[in-house]
């Protein structure tokens, strides 16, 4: 076991991307993920890296697509309001297929909101955000630990199958320090024939590009690329169970909320009853199959979010409203207290959702 | 399972952050379960700020604290918002050289210590903090009082390596108090 | 049999897609001839605008990516600071480059990055039908200035040239047309120059091409080229505008 260090979840992130082989940042500040900028501006000039504080978001969103096409590991991290204005490039990221990685440490909204912890960007994460047909991998860490091993994981997944996977964090888990230590970084390598390298006269030019005037041609590249996003489904859904072998009630929460969620299982169970906790930690892709196998089994749901209940939809979804599923909730920037938790299960076993 | 929900605040600038730290950095040295969470935003600069620090010998849920096991307050604000929440039978640091209110709660343990004078006269005016750190060691044993000066050289940079004397000196002065 | 005049190697095979008397070919052209006398073609990374030159990327031989809409400062600085051996430039018109993506186009220029930018103006807007541009000229009628360019209502046309030069950044700025052949040649001039200086690494080289647009602006090919002497120039007068090495080059 590597050496135990505290660390912010911000400069656990920026710490494991470069472990990971990122060597190029572009971004543009934005509370509460400023340390992700800050720890690489340090950094990258003493590894032969590249640190740049671009223009706009949409400047260094650009930027990171024209530097995965030139077939390095980049990325950029942002908050919510700056995650919006990069969507733009997210889209021609995604219809260019070249892997990409975003950081969005949330805070609340809409609009300029507030600076405070949110959730609230699970439909941009999840659904789109930018225009057309078109997925990201979403993945939640609920740790300080969790943030440095999903990056490393995240970069590799962008890498294998060619489109951005993005950490959805929140103010708390980017600003708290838990000790975490970094093993060794599994660095996937996969070969990037289509990168823009030049083409020393050698081979046909490479193009990146997402423009396809006949409609059919981009027909088949959007039934391609969900080609590869099934792929992503079977393969890469991860989720955690907790206390849910004999579970009655199943509490689903991800990130912060999950943390919360857990002290209120604990509580819960302490007072007899019986409930376990589903996190997923990939977000897109959801995990529905554990999510129906509890509808079987469990009277009910209670979906714990920092937003006005996004997640919630993806639930009834994935257990096809077979039983009630109830939304235990704070948004703006405040986060639901474990004794709140407490009360929407006790709720439940009342058959109140 | 053995836990404690430590709240620390303030105003910016009395080294609340700073204080949150070192009791992190003790724990991380004596591997227990750790987590320390700011408030953030511009309230750091020179509005309220306080810090929240468990210490566990299990893994930490929620890092967010709604009733603290201990408060320490360094202004009178801190001190009202907080005070009703702390859990019965906790207990409340409080820097009485800012703070001449008394708690009115008889069901938990006040510790007035006049943190700010003590510091001020002992030549380190801005470590009240680590004073009152001192007197929440000696009366929690949340951590140990061993190994301070290691536990700083974690955390406090190199150049600054020769505020830890003085550091350890306000530790200790408030643990002797 | 002696062969007097071929395609340059830079550009592909692909048929150009442009209207007729379009300068877009010319200059298409003249980059690619640069690049051919460069011998640059094999390290040679190009982006795509948004507008007319959007396929651009089929017509360069070069490793070409297709930015979004005013963008390709953007996604250019992220090549070249990932592959600064090799050589980038972007190939925008003045909808993309002096309107929707100025930012990008200042900044990149206030860094002094080291990228080559060419930018057409032909004072239109082309892909999307003719309408106004930054760069239409006051009076000028377009599709959505129906009764000429009225500045008390939407403002005076830009100079990016002269704004650009006030900057301490970029290296090289020269104004440049393709109206007629000695204009055609010097254009010529500079679009090299804009590309030695990336290769001796100087930094940022913007040549503004003022260029026609025949079919929005509604004239034959010959009587646009008139309209570019006698209109445009006046306005955009040909120049070099900042050069830091030499003040004479890329001019005559």
């Amino acid at each position: 076991m590597a050496e135990r260090v505290l660390m912010k979840g911000n400069e656990a992130i920026a710490e494991a991307a470069i472990r990971a082989g990122c060597r190029h940042y572009f971004g543009y500040p934005i509370t509460p993920q400023t340390e992700i900028a800050a720890y690489m501006a340090k950094k990258m000039p003493k590894i032969g890296g590249v640190f740049l504080q671009a223009e706009s978001e949409i400047a260094s969103i650009n930027m990171v697509y024209g530097a995965a096409a030139a077939g390095v590991r980049v990325m950029t991290s942002s908050s919510s309001p700056g995650i919006s204005l990069k969507t733009e490039g997210l889209s021609y990221i995604a219809g260019s297929d070249v892997p990409a990685f975003v950081v969005n440490v949330q805070r609340g909204g809409p609009g300029l909101g507030g600076i405070q912890p949110s959730q609230s960007d699970y439909f941009q994460a999840t659904k789109g955000g930018g225009h057309g047909d078109y997925r990201m991998i979403v993945l939640a860490p609920a740790s300080v630990q969790e943030m440095a091993s999903l990056t490393i994981k995240g970069f590799n997944l962008a890498d294998k199958y060619l489109m951005t996977a993005m950490i959805l964090a929140d103010g708390t888990i980017g600003q708290m320090m838990e000790p975490i230590s970094f093993e060794d970084a599994e660095i996937e390598n996969y070969e990037k024939p289509w990168a823009l390298t030049g083409t020393n006269c050698e081979r046909k030019h490479n193009i990146v590009n997402s423009l396809y005037l006949q409609p059919d041609q981009l027909e088949i590249k959007n039934f391609e690329r969900y080609e590869r996003y099934k792929l992503v489904e079977q393969n890469e859904t991860m989720w955690e169970e907790y206390m849910m072998e004999d579970a009655q009630y199943c509490v689903v929460a991800f990130g912060i909320a999950a943390r919360v969620a857990k002290n209120a299982v604990v509580a819960a169970r302490a007072e007899g009853i019986k409930v376990g906790l589903i996190r997923p930690i990939t977000l897109w892709p959801f995990p529905t199959a554990p999510l129906a196998a509890a509808a079987d089994k469990v009277d009910g749901f209670i979906s714990v979010e920092l937003n006005m209940g996004q997640m919630i939809e993806d639930i009834r979804l994935a257990t096809q409203c077979k039983k009630p599923v109830g939304l235990c909730n704070r948004t703006g920037g405040m986060i639901p207290s474990p004794d709140q938790v407490l009360q929407s299960i006790r709720n439940a076993q009342k058959g109140v959702y | 399972m053995k836990s404690t929900q430590i709240l620390i605040a303030g105003f910016g600038g009395q080294g609340i952050l700073f204080a949150g730290k070192f009791l992190a950095y003790k724990g991380l040295v004596e591997e227990q379960q750790v987590s320390w969470l700011p408030s953030y935003g511009p309230e750091m600069r020179g509005g309220t700020a306080n810090c929240s620090i468990i210490l566990s010998d299990s893994p930490v849920g929620s890092p967010i604290i709604t009733n603290p096991d201990v408060l320490v307050a360094m202004n009178l604000p801190s001190l009202m918002k907080y005070v009703d929440a702390v859990v019965p039978g906790g207990k409340i640091f409080i820097d009485s050289t800012l703070i001449t209110e008394k708690v009115e709660r008889k069901d938990v343990e006040v510790f007035y210590i006049p943190a700010s004078a003590m510091a001020k006269d002992a030549g380190f005016t801005t470590l009240a903090n680590m004073v009152l750190m001192g007197k929440l060691i000696k009366e929690t044993s949340v951590v140990s009082f061993e190994n301070n000066q290691q536990t700083f050289e974690k955390f406090i940079p190199a150049k600054k390596v020769n505020l830890i004397e003085q550091n350890c000196q306000a530790l200790q002065a408030g643990y002797d108090f | 049999m002696a062969v007097v005049f071929e395609k340059p190697k830079a550009l592909t095979d692909a048929v150009l897609h442009y209207c007729p008397g379009c300068p877009h070919g010319i200059i298409h052209r003249l980059v690619a001839e640069v690049i051919d006398e460069l011998g640059i073609e094999g390290k040679t990374i190009g982006v795509a605008p948004v507008g007319c030159a959007v396929m651009a990327y089929d017509y360069f031989a070069c490793d070409m990516i297709e930015a979004p809409h005013g963008r390709a400062p953007a996604v250019a600085t992220g090549v070249k600071r990932s592959r600064p051996e090799n050589v980038v430039f972007t190939y925008q018109g003045d909808g993309d480059l002096a309107s929707i993506g100025m930012a990008e186009t200042v900044h990149s220029a206030a860094r002094n990055e080291n990228i080559t930018v060419i930018f057409v103006n032909n004072a239109i807007y082309g892909m999307t039908g003719g309408q106004m541009a930054p760069t239409s000229l006051p009076g000028q009628v377009t599709q959505t200035s129906p009764y000429g360019r009225d500045v008390k209502h939407c403002g005076w046309p830009i100079r990016v040239c002269e704004m650009l030069s006030t900057l301490e950044g970029p290296e090289y700025v020269a104004r440049v047309a393709v109206n007629n052949v000695k204009n055609v040649k010097n254009a010529k001039k500079a679009i090299k120059k804009a590309f030695e200086n990336q290769i001796a690494g100087k930094g940022f080289s913007l040549v503004e091409v003022v260029s026609a647009c025949p079919t929005n602006w509604g004239m034959t090919p010959q009587k646009a080229l008139e309209w570019v002497e006698s209109d445009m120039l006046p306005y955009y007068p040909i120049g070099v505008y900042k050069d830091r090495s030499s003040t004479k080059e890329g001019q005559e």
